[in-house]
């Protein structure tokens, strides 16, 4: 309608432009409304303590103005271009990007495993990557719950949180060794200190006390379903947040938990004396060594992560998950004992976010409540459903795109919040099935096709 | 017995408070069967609202205290209304035959713009305000002990009657109301009967964003701040009152509304101040495992 | 009704929602490899007696016995839900088809055989470390679940989404999955509803040649009489809740009660209809 000018259309296009307009107009007119006092007021203590304001009536105005002329434009951009999602690819197309999409993983673990060698002085880009391959690992370990056995987890980030407090008080306490004492039936607890293999061997353990935490949570939860499942691991994850700042004697309260131990090399730490790691292999001692360290750690982490869901998901029990995504009632009368397989993908999901969570935990050195809030739990869900669930090239693929984007967003400050909010919405309207929207098969006769993600199932749970 | 009775009358003032809110939640669940997670940040929209009225009005040398209050509740009603129908329009209603999970996420989208936005605008700090109505009547005093009904409180609870008189109204006797039960039981069926779904879907926003607007200028009023944070906690002890009461059930979320805020009184009154939040949340976790249809709400029965 | 040749005794079972009572004091048998049949109008309990068979309900009273061919006993209506598929080997299709939609053909028959691979695979552990023996029971399964395949004819579709099958290939694929689980008793709840003439027809084959090949025990709820008619070798008849007639397809066919039931009180009309159908 709206097509550059053509003399025949004049009489069609006047319609066009007036009803773009009004449209507009009303737009900005509710801007107006939404933004008047948000925007034009802006409130403050003045000098006695007293809240007082000034206004903003050139910012409120310009806030307009983009909104109308932003509509004007995004309703000229419709006629153009038709409705937002109906883009279909064609045939060919589609082809040349599945047969790139195959090429994809392999190309991006070999560009993981050179990242420290191409950006070895770029310490800021080193710690980016260690960051994002961290979040891949959360993707991939929510994912086991969320994309896989299709139940709807919004406290995953309690998990994480449960690894990070077990591998940092385990770390500084040592571990609790009981022991039968000769005045039976008292048991005693001596402490042995693990020094330089402290995460070697709290790694696992920090794991398995999240994958218990998992079970535990698990357990009340079994029966509920939607978004009732999705409430209650909310306020599960924010008890177990509300739990660790207020029990100060055991975390520290808000103020965290510091000097948390350094991973070392297999027992060498990498520290600059004489014992240390470079002083071994005869090399000057530089700080990125442990960053680089730190790299191919959370990369060895995140693809055990990876290897583990694709093989579980060949063996019965990742098949018991999708099916238990697709429909719970079959498998109950398929003999599938839907308590177990419930309970198995929060504990393994939950282990995996135990692994992280130690990780976490030995890079910072410090920990404190104000890394484990809902937001973390929301970002990293945002990252598996983003990814297009159960897809793990997906998840990886989003949880670039999400970290590396809130990463340029830095400079924004305060404004990061807001757009990561916008950014979701935005995102879930044009793709509400994520990037990659369908899901492999686990055994094939004679064709291994990618199964659409119309047919399949979310979850009930 | 002085100290329980003083308790109750501050439990059932919170309770109010959460109680409107809960009933946006629960009328949304009722229609399109999904958590408005932004609901809460809807609530701190309304009081910041609030807070700019009373603080225009106050500068502007208005000084009777009925009249700043009637204006404060119509201005934040309206203008956070606004929040609710743009809220839904933008991103619930481009999702709402979806798959289940985008909605969802989608709103905590948008629960995160709307906190931060007022973060942005009006700044981290909390937001304190003189109190507006003071004074208050002793109902028994016992010597070392005084059972104290404040004007807020009973400004809390007959408004919050008052809003509830004229919301039931509108549900049981007019054309909205049917509407929008209609649409709770089959929207196609609706649509079909010639009832506008878009509409009613809009309108179920609107007032549920209204109500939460009055919560949250009750709130400002009873504490005399907001601050940009304060919807993410309001809002889940909302929705856990929404559940406790029977999710879509609308006076189910007053009652349940009632209730949190009386156990949450009396677990900070006899407990612990610091984990009346984990008390909140255990009952939500509680409740939907032993009680999943609330106190009001309609039985599931599962299809096989 | 203590026949020693009986798979399945329910006894007095009765199951009521709050004040309805959906299922009345109701006693059948079915019979070790035959094929029963259990009919009756819409909204007569066929699928809550299924339900309490297979453990989706919890009867509110009354016993349901399963005597599988090596002996013993099993109290059905204590077992609870994915045990009855489990231990007691009773399997089911659905009314609704409920097939895992977003996975293969294949997948879905290999999901059927779930605790025979967990089994297998030493409840997934030596499964992660692909130990031969895991590998090998796999490779068996596949097999399996291929012979089902070509015996539904759907050989060719094993690697499409179920979801995307035509509704009659579904249905068969489920009947597979159901026998994918090595079951005693097969229930099935109207098998050939939506089926055309020529797919009630390989429905009929399907089913018969399960009971000669496997000596399964087939319980079904079926509204096509061309279906119950033709295979079916014991008919129980229920209307309200209650049993109105149990026996032999002949006999069936012209109880009078059975025919004032199922089609109104018109039994010319039944007649007729029930003839031409027959």
């Amino acid at each position: 309608m709206a097509a550059p000018a053509s003399t025949q259309h004049t009489v069609a296009r006047d319609p066009a432009i007036v009803f773009i307009l009004k449209k507009s107009v009303i737009s900005a007119f509710v801007a107006l409304i939404l933004f008047s006092l948000m925007v034009g007021v802006r409130t403050f203590p003045g000098e006695t303590g007293q809240l007082t304001y000034t206004t903003r009536f050139g910012e409120l105005a310009s806030i307009v103005a983009i909104v109308f002329g932003g509509s004007i434009v995004l309703e000229l951009l419709r006629r153009w271009i038709g409705p937002v999602g109906g883009i279909e690819l064609p045939a060919t197309v589609r082809h040349v990007v599945s047969t790139l999409g195959r090429l994809l993983a392999p190309a991006l673990l070999i560009f993981a495993l050179l990242v420290p060698v191409i950006f070895y002085n770029q310490r800021y880009l080193l710690d980016l990557s260690i960051l994002v391959l961290t979040y891949v690992m959360l993707g991939w370990g929510l994912n086991i719950v969320v994309g896989l056995a299709g139940l709807l987890d919004l406290g995953y980030v309690a998990f994480y949180a449960v690894g990070a407090y077990s591998y940092a008080l385990l770390a500084q306490s040592g571990l609790p060794l009981p022991y039968f004492i000769s005045t039976y039936p008292f048991v005693a607890v001596d402490f042995l200190q693990l020094g330089a293999w402290a995460f070697w061997v709290l790694l696992p353990i920090s794991g398995l006390l999240a994958a218990c935490w998992g079970v535990m949570l698990g357990f009340p939860v079994l029966r509920l379903r939607g978004d009732y499942l999705a409430i209650v691991t909310l306020a599960f994850g924010e008890i177990i947040r509300l739990v660790i700042i207020n029990w100060q004697d055991l975390t520290g309260g808000p103020n965290g938990i510091s000097g948390i131990p350094r991973p070392t090399f297999f027992g060498i730490p990498l520290t600059p004396g004489e014992n240390g790691f470079a002083a071994l292999i005869g090399v000057p001692f530089s700080p990125t060594h442990r960053l680089v360290f730190l790299f191919y750690l959370i990369l060895a982490l995140a693809l055990l992560t990876n290897w583990v869901t694709i093989r579980l998901r060949r063996l019965p029990i990742g098949r018991a998950w999708e099916a238990m995504r697709e429909d719970e009632v079959a498998c109950r009368a398929l003999g599938i004992n839907i308590t177990t397989t419930k309970l198995s993908a929060f504990a393994i999901g939950a282990m995996f976010g135990g692994f992280a969570g130690a990780f976490f935990a030995t890079r910072q050195g410090f920990i404190s409540p104000e890394s484990f809030t809902f937001q973390e739990s929301a970002l990293v869900l945002a990252i598996v459903v983003l990814g297009g669930m159960g897809s793990q090239l997906g998840v990886a693929l989003a949880a670039i795109a999400m970290i590396g984007g809130f990463e340029l967003f830095r400079g924004l400050d305060q404004f990061r919040m807001l757009v990561f909010g916008g950014v979701m919405v935005l995102l879930m309207i044009w793709r509400p099935r994520g990037l990659i929207g369908h899901r492999s098969p686990t055994v094939f006769l004679e064709h291994n096709r990618a199964i659409s993600s119309d047919v399949v199932k979310e979850g009930q749970g | 017995m002085d100290y329980f009775a003083q308790q109750l009358i501050n439990g059932l003032v919170l309770g109010s408070i959460y109680g409107l809110i809960a009933i946006g939640y629960t009328m949304v669940y009722g229609i399109v069967g999904m958590i408005n997670f932004a609901h809460g940040d809807i609530f701190m929209i309304g009081g910041f609202i609030a807070l700019i009225t009373f603080l225009i009005l106050v500068s502007m040398g208005l000084s009777a205290v009925p009249l700043i209050l009637l204006i404060v509740l119509l201005v934040s009603m309206a203008v956070t209304a606004v929040y609710g129908w743009v809220v839904e329009r933008v991103a619930y209603r481009p999702l709402r035959h979806s798959f289940r999970l985008a909605p969802l996420l989608s709103a905590i989208g948008m629960s995160f713009v709307l906190s931060n936005f007022s973060q942005v605008t009006q700044g981290a700090q909390v937001k304190p305000i003189p109190p507006l109505i003071t004074g208050g009547h002793t109902l028994h005093d016992s010597g070392n002990f005084a059972v104290q009904l404040s004007n807020i409180q009973i400004v809390v609870v007959v408004t919050t009657i008052v809003l509830l008189a004229i919301f039931s109204y509108m549900v049981s006797r007019t054309r909205f109301g049917r509407d929008m039960r209609a649409c709770e039981q089959d929207q196609t069926m609706a649509a079909l009967l010639g009832v506008d779904v878009d509409r009613t879907i809009s309108m179920t926003f609107v007032i549920g964003a209204a109500l939460a607007a009055v919560a949250g200028m009750m709130y400002l009023l009873y504490y005399g701040l907001v601050d940009f944070f304060m919807g993410f906690v309001a809002g889940i002890k909302a929705f856990t009152a929404a559940v406790l009461g029977g999710i879509g059930s609308l006076p189910g979320a007053m009652l349940g509304g009632l209730a949190i805020g009386l156990i949450e009184t009396f677990w900070s009154a006899y407990f612990s101040v610091e984990y009346k939040d984990v008390a909140a949340f255990s009952i939500l976790i509680v409740v939907l495992i032993f009680m999943p249809t609330g106190l009001l709400g309609r039985p599931e029965v599962e299809k096989v | 009704m203590n026949g020693g040749d009986d798979i399945l005794a329910v006894e007095h079972l009765s199951m009521r929602f709050g004040g309805i009572v959906a299922v009345n004091d109701l006693s059948f048998a079915a019979r070790r490899n035959r094929i029963t049949a259990l009919i009756g109008p819409n909204g007569a309990g066929k699928t809550t007696v299924f339900n309490c068979i297979t453990g989706f309900y919890k009867p509110s009273s009354g016993s349901i016995r399963l005597m599988p061919a090596g002996g013993g006993m099993m109290r059905l209506e204590r077992l609870n839900d994915f045990r009855i598929s489990k231990v007691a080997k009773v399997a089911r299709t659905f009314q609704n088809i409920r097939l895992f939609p977003g996975m293969t053909a294949l997948e879905n028959l290999m999901v059927a055989q779930h605790n025979m691979l967990m089994r297998a695979s030493g409840f997934t552990l030596l499964g992660l470390l692909g130990l031969p023996s895991w590998r090998m029971a796999e490779r068996d399964a596949i097999e399996r679940a291929r012979s089902w395949l070509g015996r539904i004819g759907l050989l060719a579709r094993a690697d499409d989404a179920a979801g995307n099958l035509p509704y009659g290939d579904q249905r068969r694929l489920e009947i597979a999955r159901a026998m994918c689980t090595e079951p005693v008793l097969l229930c099935l709840d109207e098998p050939a509803a939506g089926l055309n003439a020529r797919e009630s027809a390989a429905l009929n084959e399907l089913l018969l040649a399960i009971r000669a090949d496997y000596g399964t025990s087939i319980l079904m709820i079926e509204h096509d009489m061309s279906v119950v008619m033709e295979i079916s070798d014991h008919i129980v008849v229920l209307d309200y809740g209650v049993k109105i007639a149990d026996g032999s397809p002949r006999a069936i066919r012209d109880d009078p009660k059975v025919i004032a039931a199922y089609l109104g009180t018109d039994e010319d009309t039944a007649t007729a209809v029930i003839e031409g159908d027959a």
